[in-house]
């Protein structure tokens, strides 16, 4: 009987330090690998463009499935990695997403579409 | 004594040690950061001041989920990084050198994130060594050029149950700190997550506010 009471009252304690200090916020975005995948395409030993690619196509296909917020930059960035493939049509298709969700990306978006050149 | 005022007693000095903790930090003025009102951040290379050639990008690749957490877009870091390189400039101190006009031409970012780190990697102690990482910030309007808000944080791999850092926040930090020296893998980058996170989160004692995509933009 003790053990369960101890446990009930770390779980009061629980929620009052949840409840009292910081309520908790739902992410607003579903991450997945998305910052481990900026890190790899920095280092000066990264994964292949292609091996990338798929880590990020693999990873958005999680997202939509669960219904998750694609973060800022996704789109964007894996729109790069297609670009840096040849894939034009592919980078445009996907840095035209980042504007459709982010209105904010409009003005770089826009750059990029007139500047990048493989 | 018996066990009730022993109990009243530890709430009462529990409390002090709380209040007191709360109360010694000068609160920052907001007031031009309110003004502002950032929507998006661009967040440059960061400055390294270190020895450690990988800690400017480190940084870079954690900043993204706190920034874009507390309710601001981010600009690209990828897309950001290769824009500077197409246009010659490697170096961050370069890029942080840029005018504000040109910045906003080019990124359209309302706001612009510049971050300096200081430390980045093993420091070699008389008994131990620790994994530390520091860096500050300022936060500075596109538009005008003011200066919006400062900050700076630090993380180690040696923090213990002391933390500096109360509430729910703190704990999740130890958490992760403690993961962190249980894997020991790439230290440095995971301490480096670790100092960014509590240096670009909303909702932090003299951290930045909250952004528009946030339900708390408007209540700090």
């Amino acid at each position: 009987m003790l053990t369960i009471r101890s446990g009930a009252t770390a779980a009061l304690l629980a929620c009052a330090l949840l409840g009292g200090c910081a309520t908790k916020q739902p992410s607003l975005y579903q991450w997945e690998g998305y910052q481990g995948n900026v890190d790899a395409y920095f280092r000066t030993d990264k994964l292949s463009t292609d091996a990338q690619t798929q880590r990020m196509e693999e990873d958005l296909q999680k997202i939509k499935a669960s219904g998750g917020a694609v973060p800022p930059g996704y789109y964007a960035h894996l729109g790069l990695l297609y670009g840096q493939q040849g894939k034009l049509d592919q980078f445009a298709a996907q840095v035209q997403a980042e504007k459709t969700q982010f209105p904010e990306s409009e003005t770089f978006m826009d750059f990029l579409l007139r500047n990048f050149k493989k | 004594m018996n066990w009730t005022k022993y109990f009243k007693v530890l709430a009462a000095i529990t409390g002090l040690v709380l209040m007191t903790g709360c109360a010694t930090k000068t609160p920052f003025d907001y007031t031009a950061y309110k003004e502002s009102r950032p929507r998006s951040i661009l967040v440059l290379p960061p400055v390294n001041n270190t020895p450690e050639v990988q800690a400017s990008y480190s940084v870079l690749s954690h900043a993204t989920r706190p920034l874009a957490e507390a309710g601001y877009y981010v600009i690209p870091v990828t897309l950001m990084a290769e824009a500077f390189k197409e246009n010659g400039m490697t170096q961050p101190t370069d890029m942080h050198a840029t005018s504000v006009d040109k910045l906003r031409q080019i990124f359209g970012a309302d706001a612009a994130l510049y971050v300096t780190i200081n430390k980045y990697g093993t420091v070699y102690q008389v008994i131990n060594s620790a994994t530390v990482v520091s860096a500050q910030a300022k936060l500075v309007d596109l538009k005008t050029g003011k200066l919006l808000w400062t900050g700076s944080a630090s993380a180690s791999s040696e923090e213990g149950q002391n933390q500096q850092q109360g509430g729910l926040v703190g704990l999740l930090i130890t958490a992760i700190v403690k993961q962190v020296m249980a894997t020991a893998l790439d230290q440095s980058h995971q301490v480096a997550g670790v100092a960014t996170t509590r240096l670009m989160s909303a909702g932090m004692v003299n951290g930045l506010l909250y952004g528009p995509r946030s339900p708390n933009y408007g209540k700090d």
